[in-house]
C-alpha cells in the first residue's frame, strides 16, 4: 500500500458549500459556513464540541435541511431533501452508531434498500460484493452475519455499503472512537485507497494525531463558523489547536507524583454474568491505591461497564470480592456505597441518560446526589443553587442560567456539570468512564486538571478511557481488559501504544493467538 | 430515482427550542380560542348560532345554584382522579387504571358504609376515607409490583385491572351485598344518613378534599425529596439508579399514592354523590382524567382549570338538547372537537412550520 500519496491538486471540486446556515431554536449551529472539497481528497473536519461539524455533515447527508445557503455537488446546485437524495447524489455518511440489521448477512445489509435492480440473486450479490471489496482492499466475508462481527468489521460493512451504492463522497463521523490502534490503521489504509480511486472522504474526528496522519486538508470550524482550511502538510497539532480554540494552549498533560500511600480498593477474582448467563467479567483482580490514577483500556464492550457497575453496587456479583479499605462492599446498596465515598461519574454514549437528568437545570442536577441531605421531607434547593454558581465560576461552565435544562448545554459543559458534582462530593474513590468522550481539547484539559487535583488530595481514580495517547500521559498504571479478562497491567511511564494495543486484542493470550501480526 | 431535486420543499417542520412559559401560556389560550371557533363552525353547520349556543352552555353550567352544584359535582371526582394520574404520569408510569382504582376505593369505603354505619359519624367518615385510600392504593400497587419484579407492561396491566374491579362490583351487587329490601332487583342498598359525606355550601365536602389535594400534590411534586425522586425516575431510570435511588421502591410507593388518590375519588363519589355503590360509580372518569392531566401538562394547579372547562361543557352541554332540540350527542361531539383541537396544538408547542420563501435567482 502506498503510504505517501500525492495530494491531487487538480481534482474537480466535489463539494462546495456556500454560506450554509442552520438554526435550532435559539442556537445557531451553522453560521454561513463555506467549505469545499475536491475529488480524490481526504478532508478532516475539526472543531470543538458544539462547533457544528455534525450538523453540517447531517445537512450534506440529507438529514437536516439548511435554513440558508446553497450546496453544489460536482459543480451542480442541488437541494438535498432526504437521505435518499443524498445517496442518489453519491453522498454516503457513516454515523457513529452503525445502521445495520444484526440478523442479516453482510451482503443483505449492503444490498438492502436498493430498488433499482429488482431482485438480485444471492450468488450475484456475493460476487458483486467480493469484487468491490477486492478493489478497495476491504476484508469482508459477505455471508457472515452482522451479529458475529467485531466493531471494525461492521464499520467495513458500512463502508462497503456506501461503495456499493456508488458513493463518491464518504463522510465518517468519528470513525476511530470504537477501534483499536491497529484497526484504525487499517481503516486509514482503506480511506487512502478510496482517495486514490477518486473518492472524496470527509472525516470528523477529535484526535489531532489522526488528522495529521490521514488528511490532505483540514477545515476548522469554531462556534458554527468556518475559520480556515489549511493543508495538512503545512500545519501541526499546536497550530490546529490554536485555530480550533481561538487562543494559545499547551498540549501536555501533567502527571503529578502523589505522596499518598496505601491501598484503597482491592478487587479479588471478580466474576459477573449477564442475563443470558454469559460471563462479562472473568476473574478480574487488581488494586487501586490512594492518589493514583489507574487507567482501564480496552475495546468498547470488554467489561468496562460491568466493572463500574459492580463497584458501584448496581450489578450482582457472581464470584469474588471488592474490598474498600479492607471491608467487603459486595451486597451493599448503591446508596450505602455512595455514602462510603465511592463516587461514579459514568459517561455512556448518551451522557445525559445516566448521570444527569436532561430536562432539569444545573441546580436540580446537582441535587441528585445530595437531595437527601437535611431532616425535613423537603428538598433543600438553596445549597445546590449556591453550589451551581461556585462550579460555574470554578470550571468555567457556560450556561444561560442554572435552571436552563442541561440538555441545551454543549457536551463539554454537560460533562463539567457531571464531573463537578462528583468532585464536590469529595469522594475517596472516583470512577470515571469516558470522561472526555466527545469533548474538545480545551474542555478535556480542564477535566484532566481536575482529575489531577483530586489525585493530589489522595483520591483513587479509576479512569476508563479510549485515547491511549492521553492515558499513557495521564495515568500511573494502565490495566487492559479484553473480553472481560485482565490481559495485563502496565506502568504507564514505560508503556507504548503498540504494547497496549496488542493487549487489547489479547495477542499474548493463549485462547486466540492466530491472526495477529502480518 | 432519476428525478433531480432542485426545489426546496414547500412546507417543512422545524423543532423548536425549549419554549418559554409566557409563549406557552399564549399558545394555550390561542388553542382554546381556536377550539371554540372550531366548535362554532360545527354549530353553524347544524344551523345553530354559535354565540347563542355557547351562551346556553355557559348558562346551563352556571345559572342558578342548582346548576352550579351540579357542575361542581361533575368536577370533583374528575379533579381528584386527575391528580392521582398526574403523580403516575410524572414518573412516566402509564397508569390508565384509574377507573379500577376509583372502583376499589369506592368498594372498600362502601363496606363500612353498609355494615358499620352504626359507628359515630366522624370516625366513620375517617374510616371510609382510609378504606378508600387503601383500596385504591393497593389496586395501584399491584401493577407497580409486577412491573418492578417481572417488567410487565403497565398500560395493559392497569387497563385489565379496571375490568376486574368493575366485575367485582357486579358480583357484590348480585351476590353478598345485594339489598334484601329491593324486591329481587339486584342493587346495593342506599347508604344511611350517618354514612354520607357532609355538605358545605350545598355540595358534599369532596370539593374541599379535592382542593386540599391539589395543594398537596403540587407541593409534593415540586418541593419534597420524594417528588424529586419521581421526576428523576420519570426522566431516566438509569440516572436514578446511578444516583443510588431505589427505583423499585419509588415506583411502588408512587403508584400506591396514585391509586390512593383515585381511591379517594371513588370514596367521595359513593358516599357524597351516589349514596350507594353501583357499576356506574366511576363512569369513565378514570379515562377523562387522563385527558385532564395531560392537558394540564402534569401541573396540579392547572388541573383545576382544565377540569372546570370539561365539567362546564359536560353540564352545559346537557341543556343543549332541550334548548335547540338536537340529539344529546351534539354536546359529546362538541367536547370531542374541542379536545381534539387543544391536544392538536401540542404540535405547535414542539414544532414550528416553515414555508418556502420565494428566492431571487
Amino acid at each position: 500500500m502506498c503510504e505517501e500519496t500525492k495530494v491531487n491538486e487538480n481534482g474537480d471540486v466535489a463539494i462546495k458549500l456556500n454560506n450554509i446556515t442552520k438554526i435550532f431554536g435559539s442556537t445557531v449551529a451553522n453560521d454561513s459556513i463555506n467549505l469545499s472539497a475536491r475529488q480524490g481528497e481526504i478532508l478532516a473536519l475539526l472543531g470543538e464540541n458544539g462547533s457544528g461539524k455534525t450538523t453540517l455533515m447531517n445537512i450534506l447527508a440529507g438529514i437536516y435541511l439548511p435554513d440558508a445557503g446553497s450546496i453544489e455537488i460536482f459543480g451542480k446546485k442541488v437541494h438535498i431533501r432526504s437521505p435518499k437524495d443524498a445517496i442518489n447524489l453519491g453522498i454516503g455518511m457513516i454515523h457513529q452508531h452503525f445502521k445495520l440489521v444484526d440478523v442479516h448477512s453482510a451482503a443483505d445489509n449492503i444490498i438492502m434498500g436498493n430498488k433499482s435492480e429488482g431482485i438480485i440473486l444471492k450468488k450475484k450479490r456475493y460476487k458483486e460484493i467480493l469484487e468491490i471489496s477486492e478493489k478497495y482492499g476491504l476484508n469482508v466475508e459477505p455471508r457472515k452475519k452482522i451479529y458475529d462481527m467485531s466493531v471494525s468489521e461492521k464499520q467495513t460493512v458500512e463502508i462497503l455499503k456506501m461503495l456499493y451504492r456508488k458513493a463518491k463522497i464518504l463522510i465518517l463521523d468519528e470513525p476511530t472512537a470504537v477501534l483499536t490502534p491497529q484497526e484504525s490503521k487499517n481503516l486509514f489504509n482503506i480511506l487512502r485507497k478510496m482517495r486514490d480511486n477518486g473518492c472524496t472522504v470527509i472525516i470528523i474526528t477529535h484526535k489531532l494525531n489522526e488528522v495529521l496522519e490521514i488528511s490532505d486538508k483540514v477545515a476548522i470550524l469554531r462556534k458554527g463558523k468556518s475559520i480556515a482550511t489549511v493543508k495538512t502538510s503545512e500545519t501541526d497539532a499546536l497550530k490546529l489547536t490554536e485555530l480550533m480554540v481561538g487562543k494559545k494552549v499547551t498540549l501536555s498533560i501533567e502527571r503529578p507524583i502523589s505522596e499518598h500511600k496505601g491501598n484503597l480498593l482491592e478487587i479479588h477474582h471478580l466474576t459477573t454474568e449477564n442475563d443470558e448467563g454469559v460471563k462479562t467479567l472473568k476473574d478480574v483482580s487488581f488494586s487501586l491505591n490512594k492518589g493514583e490514577i489507574l487507567g482501564v483500556a480496552g475495546v468498547a464492550g470488554s467489561g468496562q461497564k460491568e466493572l463500574c457497575e459492580t463497584i458501584a453496587g448496581l450489578m450482582k456479583v457472581k464470584k469474588g470480592a471488592i474490598l474498600y479499605k479492607k471491608e467487603n462492599i459486595i451486597g451493599k446498596s448503591p446508596e450505602e456505597i455512595i455514602k462510603m465515598g465511592i463516587s461514579m461519574s459514568f459517561i455512556p454514549e448518551d451522557r445525559l441518560g445516566m448521570g444527569l437528568v436532561a430536562s432539569m437545570g444545573m441546580a436540580d442536577n446537582l441535587l441528585l446526589k445530595r437531595y437527601k441531605n437535611g431532616k425535613t421531607p423537603f428538598v433543600e434547593k438553596k445549597e445546590a443553587r449556591k453550589l451551581s454558581y461556585e462550579l460555574i465560576e470554578k470550571l468555567g461552565i457556560k450556561t444561560p442560567g442554572i435552571d436552563t435544562p442541561v440538555r441545551q448545554l454543549s457536551g463539554g459543559n454537560v460533562q463539567k456539570v457531571l464531573l463537578g458534582r462528583e468532585i464536590e462530593s469529595a469522594p475517596n474513590v472516583l470512577i470515571t468512564a469516558y470522561a472526555v468522550r466527545g469533548l474538545d481539547i480545551n474542555s478535556s484539559y480542564i477535566v484532566y486538571d481536575n482529575l489531577n487535583e483530586q489525585k493530589k488530595k489522595g483520591t483513587g481514580i479509576l479512569y476508563i478511557g479510549e485515547d491511549l495517547d492521553v492515558m499513557i500521559e495521564l495515568c500511573d498504571r494502565i490495566m487492559v481488559l479484553c473480553h472481560g479478562k485482565v490481559t495485563g497491567i502496565v506502568d504507564a511511564k514505560d508503556a507504548t501504544k503498540e504494547q497496549i494495543g496488542l493487549l487489547m486484542t489479547d495477542a499474548f493470550g493463549k485462547e486466540e493467538d492466530d491472526d495477529e501480526q502480518d | 430515482m432519476s428525478r433531480i431535486n432542485n426545489k426546496e420543499p414547500l412546507i417543512r417542520v422545524v423543532k423548536k427550542a425549549e419554549i418559554s412559559g409566557f409563549s406557552l401560556a399564549i399558545l394555550s389560550v390561542v388553542s382554546i380560542v381556536v377550539a371554540f371557533v372550531a366548535g362554532g363552525i360545527f354549530f353553524s353547520m347544524l344551523g345553530i348560532n354559535p354565540l347563542s349556543a355557547y351562551a346556553k352552555i355557559f348558562a346551563g353550567a352556571f345559572k342558578g345554584k342548582i346548576a352550579i352544584i351540579a357542575t361542581v359535582k361533575i368536577a370533583v371526582p374528575l379533579l381528584i382522579t386527575s391528580l392521582g394520574i398526574t403523580l403516575a404520569f410524572k414518573m412516566q408510569f402509564w397508569n390508565i387504571g384509574a377507573e379500577g382504582q376509583i372502583i376499589m376505593g369506592a368498594i372498600c369505603a362502601s363496606y363500612f358504609a353498609l355494615f358499620h354505619s352504626d359507628m359515630p359519624h366522624i370516625p366513620l367518615i375517617i374510616t371510609m376515607f382510609a378504606a378508600g385510600i387503601i383500596g385504591g392504593g393497593l389496586w395501584g400497587l399491584i401493577p407497580a409490583f409486577f412491573k418492578c419484579k417481572f417488567n410487565t407492561n403497565e398500560t395493559l396491566f392497569t387497563l385489565m385491572l379496571n375490568y376486574i374491579a368493575l366485575y367485582l362490583i357486579i358480583y357484590f351487587k348480585e351476590g353478598p351485598w345485594r339489598d334484601p329490601s329491593s324486591g329481587g332487583f339486584p342493587k346495593i342498598a342506599t347508604f344511611v344518613e350517618n354514612a354520607r359525606l357532609d355538605k358545605l355550601l350545598g355540595v358534599h365536602i369532596g370539593w374541599v378534599i379535592a382542593l386540599v389535594l391539589v395543594a398537596a400534590v403540587y407541593i409534593y411534586l415540586k418541593y419534597t425529596k420524594q417528588g424529586y425522586e419521581i421526576s428523576v425516575v420519570g426522566e431516566s431510570k438509569n440516572t436514578a439508579r446511578y444516583a443510588g435511588m431505589n427505583v423499585d421502591k419509588i415506583v411502588m410507593r408512587t403508584m400506591f399514592l396514585s391509586g390512593a388518590i383515585c381511591g379517594i375519588a371513588g370514596m367521595t363519589q359513593a358516599t357524597g354523590a351516589a349514596y350507594t355503590l353501583s357499576d356506574g360509580i366511576a363512569g369513565g372518569v378514570g379515562f377523562t382524567a387522563i385527558i385532564v392531566a395531560w392537558l394540564s401538562r402534569l401541573n396540579a394547579v392547572m388541573c383545576i382549570f382544565v377540569t372546570l372547562l370539561l365539567s362546564v361543557l359536560d353540564k352545559g352541554g346537557s341543556v343543549m338538547q332541550s334548548a335547540f332540540s338536537v340529539p344529546t350527542y351534539v354536546s359529546e361531539v362538541l367536547k370531542g372537537i374541542i379536545l381534539f383541537v387543544i391536544l392538536g396544538f401540542d404540535f405547535f408547542i414542539q414544532y414550528k412550520v416553515v414555508i418556502r420563501r420565494e428566492k431571487k435567482s
